[in-house]
């Protein structure tokens, strides 16, 4: 096996990591490396400084190829495949194309001196970018790739198909003009027994998986190149040949229609079916250019369905705002509210049935089971209530408000308190059954299966409990759990204050995959059909896919998301604090109908006989017929 | 009896009152060790070159570990298959430093935090490590192989969820009498067009490109690897294959043949030979997992 240490003619060998050049080493007695610009595979390219003009800084980009090949006919064949490439970048002499000044072998390097472009590369201004990039940012650097590419096509004597149009493969400099980088002289061209790659997966036109070049197969790549620019997803990051399944106008509707027409036209299946030259394209964006320069932003204008397609069944106001999620059983709604009662409404008409007043503000759900009601409250009691009349059954005090909402397993009812401690307490006597101590303040709702309870804390704790009391694991988040946990298939999934959404084997306690958010996250997640659905500070709600942890979409509200969502049938409905009560396709998300109320809406929705229960800090509590 | 009334509740007898005075009697005993073997998973594998190629350019790794006792390790398995590819022998070259490059990684950041009893908040998601693995498998294959390749599927058993890694057109498959699912998706452009609808199953089949692989260890930068976990099945198996078997061996014969071998080494071995009697036009190789019932 060749070794790739080398010496560099004079200087002492100078190497960094993977055998870079450091910078201050000087090749050929002419090109002092300054730095480098970037690396990967078997090349790296570095900025560096002609010497032969002492009295300036002219700088050069000096790329070197690395030849590793360890068999000599292997060794033999990248050498001619450098020198070829090298010879047919000598001849090409285009603005866009940068410029090539010398080329030589030492070692076993070879190494090309060209033309040094001041600016940055698609991919990183992609990367870069807040939001969409401007159509018509996107579409000048169009016309001007369809201008090298029509000059590469008609170049004599032999065209060259440039075969690898991608982001990180245009560079763009301070006037806004693009250059081509990268003639894949990097790139060992290997027919071997099973699959060959040629160019990048994801804008690769089909044809070039079977070995064709052709014009049209880079037009396929540039189409794909600004799909990707104006929609911002990687086509890498999707099975192969599935623009259509992504259409630009659905994910972007900034972009005008002429412009999603063009690109379309360079993205058929069949090369046959796609514009045949490079210079017709460029015919096409340039009256697409002008026609969207006439249309006075036309495609800003997105309808907005003023009415819902929901009605509202009744809505109820009580004195203060409803921060927690009702429950309902019987034919009656139960709802806590801040102004320290707990409802009873008629979950038909909305008629008041009865009020039961505590001491302090009720966030929480109330807790139901037979013909007992269960609520907690800041005022630090968990009370039991007949559910008809709203009388006292029993008083369980705790040392801390209670903000968390009751479960009820095995005729017990598991809480959590302010006062870092879960309680388990028994639904007829009210007496203690045992409770469990944590690091702060729990919040959230505990959850019990298969004899164990797990529940987070303010301190980022998460326990995994068994019904004797005793630890069976811990978890550490990096900031508060206050949502609240759920099991599917083995696996915990909640969410924390530290803008992650995390996936725990519910057995050990290990992490399985987590999920980066936007912001902080204190909303509970729910399951449906493979996805994970919750709602982030950042304002949107996610869907997760439950085992691979990719999102599936998400849906972008107009504030923070802090209630939880749930589904019915193919339906997700969720409240955000910008006030509205969502409903959205659970498949797609995309947004089914969304309600107005007068506050924030901080609560879970919950939904039975197809009618939808909320409140809001609007002091109300609405019902929805769906 | 209600687990919670047994502690919060009434008192029964204590059992142990009992032991004092009944003999333990000899079949009981006999089925107790049977139900103890039982519960671990049991792994059986087998490769063969084939009969056209004329040397093995396939990889296989399995490392497994069992544990008993009050507060015992969960079992963990790591089980890897990686096809190589690519001229003048740079296949072997490239499966064998993809199998090695996953096994370290996995094995120090996941399996020995395992023996330092460290808290299980400690260990880094699971995915993430398998993903990582897969990551360097391939930097290692790019930066010693040049114009070699390999697939690699890996699953990393721990607990009660097994975690797949995976590039290529190796396969995963989950078998039992109800269904033989393939867990893993064909990186190769053929299954690409069937999934559009551009090729039927058997045009897929037997497609002349059908080995032209779009993603692969040793592509180079981004490369795009899939991470998924599922729980695992009882009293049923993962089969862990390269193109060798699936690709000439039809599932519902495989299905056929794991259901009915007293062993997973036997049917692995069965399996080999399915592949060699249908004409071993590639390497085949296979790693069969049983895990227990419930």
């Amino acid at each position: 096996m060749r070794r790739t240490t080398r010496t560099l003619g004079g200087t002492s060998s100078s190497e960094g990591n993977l055998g870079q050049l450091q910078s201050g080493v000087t090749l050929q007695d002419r090109y002092l490396i300054l730095g480098i610009l970037g690396s990967g595979g078997m090349s790296s390219v570095y900025k560096g400084r002609d010497l032969h003009f002492p009295n300036v800084t002219k700088l050069v980009a000096v790329k070197e190829m690395v030849n590793m090949a360890a068999d000599p006919t292997m060794y033999e064949m990248v050498v001619r495949n450098f020198e070829r490439e090298a010879d047919l970048l000598a001849t090409l002499s285009h603005p866009a194309i940068p410029r090539i000044y010398d080329y030589f072998t030492q070692d076993d390097s070879s190494f090309l001196v060209m033309e040094f472009i001041e600016g940055k590369d698609l991919e990183a201004t992609l990367r870069d970018t807040e939001g969409f990039l401007l159509e018509d940012k996107v579409i000048n650097w169009a016309i001007e790739l369809c201008d090298v590419l029509a000059y590469l096509h008609n170049h004599q004597p032999q065209p060259v198909i440039f075969r690898d149009m991608k982001p990180s493969n245009v560079m763009v400099d301070k006037h806004g003009h693009i250059y081509l980088i990268d003639f894949g002289i990097a790139r060992v061209f290997q027919p071997g027994q099973k699959g060959t790659m040629i160019g990048t997966e994801g804008y690769s036109p089909p044809e070039q998986y079977r070995g064709e070049a052709s014009p049209q197969g880079d037009i396929y790549a540039l189409g794909a190149t600004l799909h990707h620019l104006l929609t911002k997803r990687d086509p890498r990051a999707e099975p192969p040949f599935t623009f259509t399944e992504r259409p630009i106008r659905e994910i972007n509707p900034s972009i005008s229609v002429e412009a999603e027409t063009v690109i379309n036209g360079a993205l058929a299946y069949e090369p046959r079916d796609r514009y045949q030259t490079a210079d017709a394209m460029k015919q096409a964006l340039l009256s697409a250019a002008k026609k969207t320069g006439i249309l006075a932003s036309g495609a800003t204008a997105t309808a907005i369905k003023a009415e819902p397609e929901v009605e509202e069944l009744w809505s109820f106001e009580c004195e203060d705002e409803i921060r927690g999620t009702p429950n309902v059983a019987n034919g009656v709604v139960y709802v806590g509210c801040y102004d320290n009662n707990l409802y009873a409404l008629d979950a038909k008409t909305g008629d008041f049935r009865w009020k039961f007043a505590t001491e302090g503000g009720i966030p929480t759900r109330p807790a139901i089971l037979d013909n007992m009601v269960f609520i907690g409250s800041e005022d630090s009691r968990l009370y039991s209530l007949s559910a008809d009349r709203g009388e006292l059954l029993w008083t369980y005090y705790t040392e801390g408000p209670i903000r968390s909402s009751a479960i009820i397993s095995e005729g017990h009812l598991f809480f959590g308190s302010d006062d870092a401690n879960l309680h388990v307490v028994n639904v007829m006597s009210g007496n203690r059954a045992w409770k469990a101590d944590a690091a702060a303040a729990i919040r959230s709702t505990p959850l019990t299966a298969d004899e164990r309870v797990y529940f987070g804390c303010e301190s980022g704790d998460f326990y995994s409990i068994d019904f004797r009391g005793e630890l069976k694991w811990r978890f550490k988040a990096k900031r508060a759990v206050t949502s609240s946990p759920i099991l599917v298939d083995g696996m915990i999934y909640f969410g924390s204050l530290d803008w992650t959404f995390y996936a725990l084997d519910a057995e050990g306690g290990w992490q399985i995959w987590r999920f980066r958010m936007g912001r902080p996250t204190i909303s509970s997640p729910i399951y449906g059909e493979g996805n994970i659905y919750t709602g982030c500070a950042d304002g949107h709600i996610y869907a997760i896919d439950a085992r691979t942890s990719n999102e599936v979409w998400r849906f972008e509200t107009e504030h923070q998301v802090t209630g939880s969502p749930i589904i019915n049938e193919d339906s997700l409905y969720c409240g955000s604090v910008d006030g509205s009560m969502y409903c959205l396709d659970m498949r797609s998300g995309r947004l089914r109908w969304k309600f107005r109320t007068g506050g924030p809406i901080t609560g879970t929705p919950v939904i039975q006989n197809n009618i939808l229960y909320f409140g809001s800090n609007d002091h109300r509590i609405y019902a929805l017929l769906t | 009896m209600n687990l919670l009334n047994r502690i919060f509740g009434k008192k029964t007898n204590s059992p142990a009152n009992k032991l004092d005075t009944v003999p333990l009697e000899k079949p009981s005993a006999h089925l107790q060790g049977h139900a103890k073997h039982d519960r671990n998973i049991i792994v059986g594998t087998a490769q063969s070159t084939g009969l056209e190629r004329s040397h093995n350019e396939d990889a296989l790794f399995i490392m497994q570990g069992n544990s008993a006792g009050d507060h015992s390790l969960p079992s963990f398995g790591l089980f890897v298959v990686a096809d190589g590819m690519g001229g003048h022998r740079a296949g072997e070259v490239a499966s064998a430093i993809s199998v090695r490059k996953v096994a370290h990684r996995i094995t120090q950041e996941t399996i020995l935090h395992l023996f330092d009893g460290a808290n299980s908040s400690d260990l880094p998601p699971l995915q993430e490590m398998v993903r990582q693995a897969l990551e360097d498998a391939n930097d290692a294959v790019v930066e010693r192989v040049p114009g070699g390749g390999t697939t690699c599927t890996a699953a990393l058993l721990l607990g009660q969820q097994v975690t797949i890694g995976h590039v290529g057109d190796s396969r995963a498959y989950l078998i039992s009498e109800k269904e033989t699912k393939v867990i893993t998706r064909d990186h190769s452009l053929v299954e690409r067009l069937r999934e559009l609808g551009q090729l039927s199953e058997e045009e897929a089949a037997n497609h002349p490109q059908r080995n032209v692989l779009y993603r692969a260890i040793g592509q180079g930068a981004n490369l795009e690897v899939d991470v998924a976990s599922h729980p695992i099945p009882h009293n049923a198996y993962m089969l862990v294959c390269s193109d060798g078997l699936w690709g000439v061996v039809p599932d519902i014969e495989i299905q056929r043949i794991v259901l009915s071998s007293e062993t997973p080494q036997v049917a692995c071995e069965k399996l080999i030979q399915a592949a060699n009697a249908a004409g071993g036009p590639d390497n085949i190789t296979a790693i069969l997992i049983r895990f227990p019932p419930l």
